[in-house]
């Protein structure tokens, strides 16, 4: 029939042989696991997924409130418009760059294995990131910044860099300032005022740009999570899916339909009434935490809907956050050809380094054309964000790049590395996982 | 020294020019040349003479060449030059049609090679004069380093002999850039290109080829017997210098290279851009904001083609930008041309399949430039010899190592 044939429709029939197998898998598991000895392994991983693993109320935030009084809100001009083609990084670009790579490579590369198992981020390297400024550079000198223009390069440099050290970490240490720069970008002088402080103060607070759900074919211009206008202000009901520090975020901004007329941004503060966290480990990204944000009947104040709930501000939103994953797979991608290079070079088979055969050598070769394509596309589309020019476009390509090539880098990384790729010793596996990420993730970073 | 990937503002005025141009005098004979293959394009001569007075030519494969020597008191910081111009002006040329770009009087590659490696006497003699180049032979395509033609020195001349094929505008053009070995025992550094006029005894054509696109474009069959050719036609150092010898000769390719990337961009950008116009009148929306996933599978492969055209053309533009800042740019001129040849072909192919019989049929442009953007993942070195160029250089291998 011709129903049977098309692929993932329903459960196969279980015939005569299959249901034995299936009675004896279920009647004789217990004693195959003593038999080989597997017991205490499969125990020992349960519980410690488990334990890696969490639900909860929202982190109890601190107290965020207006201290001194804005009149108006702040923001970063425009990086004026420039009349040359130039792939040079500005003088301070190049060493903001140079700082973060150094840092990428001594403090993050050789810890990310470890973070990965764990689930976590060191707080250790979240504190050591916050002092080398990366959420600073996007917030305007007028509220304790140290941004005097919109940088969208440098924050696609900063990311670049620290994804080549590791891309799970690299998400956790810019997902407060993918808060930081929202509210910079569409808060008003009292959205600032009460949360911005925190994020240029000696403690920033773990923050999330909550967009994705948990749904197929996810489209962040369709949401199901929603907002209905209510008398005091809103209430949001929804979920939302790969929310990063889920458990130790004070703040949220979440993406919500409100009213039924599209979506919107509110900011959300962790500990109110009705905001719960769960653990949602992943294929990859898995040092960044991620996280279920589930949002029961939560009741918003009027002041907590982000830029008006303007469309404009929404699109811009989404595709500031896409940029950001396309110089995350580009710093990763990075990482796969540094990491390829010395190994097909070094490891022999028939007598010669593997790396003497065009199949290999083309693999390898192939990987620095499209990266070197997806890295040029990426600090185009951020480059018009900074000078203001429309950026719809060039956003779209290099996310749909990114999301394609930068795929078939990590799969080409494992696989150059034949069954050394497939085990933990080598990063190669730990990078196709995350690579997997790009196309399918929304929010969570912002440029 | 800001990151910026858009057009100079400097050079806005000279894509309109070459874009007009394209429009105005290419598209409008595109078909016409293309059914009428070996017919000369006469309207070009008009348009050649026009274009003689604007540097803004954009030019066969780089007619205007690169001379990398010269030139010591330039200001230190970003350029964007010459390779910069060209790239740009090809690329709009080819948006209108790229056989009959290559038919361009006077912008052969030969007149590339002559303009990078000419000394300052036969610049003179050679100006203004159209030069095809002859490389390829019936047995040696990508091996151009095993050539068979030779040259025997004899009194003040050389004598050539060989057969040379697919040479472009080879009948039309004024003089041939032939290659040949002094001593085949000598290996690649024997190899010098002579400059041969068209009229020369013994310089014979065979014929001329059909093809399966650039079909205004004529290619020519040549049988070299016992020609004479004066020493002073010989470009660059008459001395076989086994250290360097060959290096030089390729480097033009460096050069060229970007621009036959930029060939394939602009043959894709016009598929790209029609595909876009026919599916949008039947109603298909494309959408940049919204995931490919969720729109229709025509708009979802629409974008995927686009963002390689965009790499594609990034690349070219970067290894532009590398030689206005004489920045050595092999990798990044093999990386491009790889990425806009293999892209140029798939682009162009799968706008015919998504536009089905609208564009398989001679009514529209659509299956032309399917036939046309074949040849620019082949000449000036193959896809495969792009990959073996980026390879070597990422792995850092030599080409005995990496072969």
């Amino acid at each position: 029939m011709a129903t049977k044939e098309r692929a993932g429709t329903g459960q196969p029939r279980r015939d005569a042989m299959g249901t034995v197998l299936a009675a004896l898998n279920k009647l004789a598991g217990a004693e195959v696991l003593d038999r080989f000895g597997l017991r205490k392994p499969v125990e020992k991983g349960l519980y410690e997924t488990t334990r890696a693993g969490f639900v909860a109320a929202g982190a109890a935030s601190r107290t965020f409130a207006s201290a001194t009084k804005q009149s108006k809100p702040e923001r970063l001009p425009a990086a004026p418009q420039r009349g040359q083609f130039d792939i040079t990084p500005d003088e301070e670009q190049g060493m903001i760059r140079e700082t973060v790579v150094e840092f990428a490579a001594e403090q993050i590369r050789p810890i990310a294995a470890d973070a990965d198992a764990k689930c976590e981020a060191p707080q250790g390297l979240l504190s050591q990131i916050q002092e080398l400024g990366v959420t600073l550079v996007g917030v305007p000198e007028q509220l304790g910044g140290l941004g005097t223009e919109r940088s969208a390069v440098t924050n696609v440099l900063v990311a670049e860099a620290l994804a080549h050290g590791d891309m799970g970490l690299a998400v956790a240490c810019l997902a407060p300032s993918a808060v930081s720069n929202a509210l910079v970008l569409w808060g008003d002088e009292t959205q600032q005022s009460t949360y911005l402080p925190a994020f240029v103060g000696e403690n920033v607070p773990a923050a999330a740009l909550a967009v994705q759900e948990p749904t197929p074919l996810f489209d962040p211009f369709s949401l199901k999570a929603k907002a209905y206008r209510t008398a005091g202000g809103f209430v949001l009901e929804g979920v939302k899916s790969l929310v990063p520090r889920a458990n130790q975020a004070e703040l949220f901004v979440v993406a919500a339909d409100l009213d039924g007329r599209g979506p919107a941004l509110f900011i959300v503060e962790s500990a109110t009434p009705g905001v719960s966290v769960e653990s949602e480990p992943a294929m990859g990204l898995r040092a960044a935490g991620m996280g279920r944000l589930r949002l029961d009947k939560v009741k918003l104040p009027a002041t907590a809907l982000l830029g008006g709930g303007k469309a404009d501000a929404y699109a811009e939103a989404i595709r500031l956050s896409r940029i950001g994953w396309c110089a995350l797979a580009v710093g990763t991608g990075q990482a796969v050809l540094d990491y390829v290079i010395p190994y097909v070079n070094e490891r022999h088979a028939f007598g010669e380094p593997i790396s003497n055969r065009q199949s290999v050598a083309f693999m390898v070769a192939n990987i620095g054309i499209e990266l070197e394509g997806m890295r040029l596309l990426t600090y185009k589309a951020a480059a018009r964000a900074e000078q203001n020019k429309t950026f719809a476009r060039e956003t779209a390509l290099a996310r749909r790049l990114c999301a394609e090539k930068g795929m078939q880098i990590g799969n080409d990384g494992v696989q150059l590395l034949g069954g050394h790729g497939f085990v933990k010793e080598h990063p190669v596996e730990r990078w196709y996982r995350d690579l997997r990420a790009i196309g399918l993730t929304e929010g969570i970073v912002l440029v | 020294m800001t990151i910026n990937l858009e057009i100079p503002k400097k050079f806005e005025q000279l894509v309109d020019q070459a874009h007009a141009a394209a429009a105005e005098f290419f598209r409008p004979n595109s078909r016409k040349y293309d059914q009428a293959e070996h017919t000369y394009p006469k309207e070009l001569d008009m348009l050649a003479a026009l274009l003689d007075g604007l540097s803004a030519s954009g030019g066969g494969a780089g007619a205007g060449g690169v001379r990398r020597d010269g030139k010591k008191d330039e200001k230190p910081g970003n350029r964007n030059g010459s390779n910069m111009q060209l790239l740009l002006g090809t690329m709009e040329m080819c948006w209108g049609d790229v056989g009959l770009l290559l038919s361009m009087p006077r912008q052969g590659l030969g007149n590339a090679a002559i303009a990078s490696v000419a000394n300052d006497e036969q610049l003179e003699r050679y100006k203004g004069k159209w030069a095809a180049m002859a490389i390829t032979e019936p047995d040696t395509g990508s091996d151009s380093g095993a050539i068979r033609a030779t040259a025997v020195k004899d009194g003040d001349y050389y004598v050539l002999n060989g057969e040379k094929i697919f040479v472009t505008s080879g009948e039309r053009a004024d003089c041939v850039v032939v290659w040949a070995t002094l001593d085949r025992s000598l290996g690649k550094a024997a190899i010098k290109s002579f400059v041969v006029d068209r009229g020369t005894p013994g310089f014979e054509l065979v014929r001329l080829e059909h093809k399966l696109g650039i079909r205004a474009s004529d290619t020519a069959h040549f049988r070299l017997e016992n020609v004479r050719v004066h020493k002073d036609n010989l470009l660059g150092s008459p001395e076989v210098n086994t250290e360097q010898g060959f290096a030089g000769v390729m480097q033009t390719f460096d050069n060229t290279r970007p621009l036959v990337a930029a060939m394939a961009i602009g043959v894709a950008r016009a598929s790209l851009e029609e595909t876009r116009r026919i599916l949008e009148d039947s109603g298909v929306v494309i959408d940049y904001d919204r995931p490919a996933q969720v729109q229709s599978a025509a708009a979802a492969t629409f974008l995927q083609l686009e963002a390689d055209y965009e790499a594609a053309y990034l690349l070219a533009m970067e290894a532009a930008w590398m030689a206005d800042n004489r920045q050595p740019n092999s990798l990044q001129a093999s990386m491009a041309k790889a990425k806009a040849g293999r892209s140029g072909s798939d682009i162009t192919l799968r706008c015919v399949e998504l536009t089905g019989s609208l564009g398989y049929s001679e009514n529209s442009l659509l299956e032309k430039w399917a036939r046309d953007s074949k040849i620019l993942d082949i000449f000036e070195g193959t896809q495969q010899i792009q990959q073996l160029i980026v390879a070597r250089r990422l792995l850092g291998k030599s080409s005995a190592e990496l072969k």
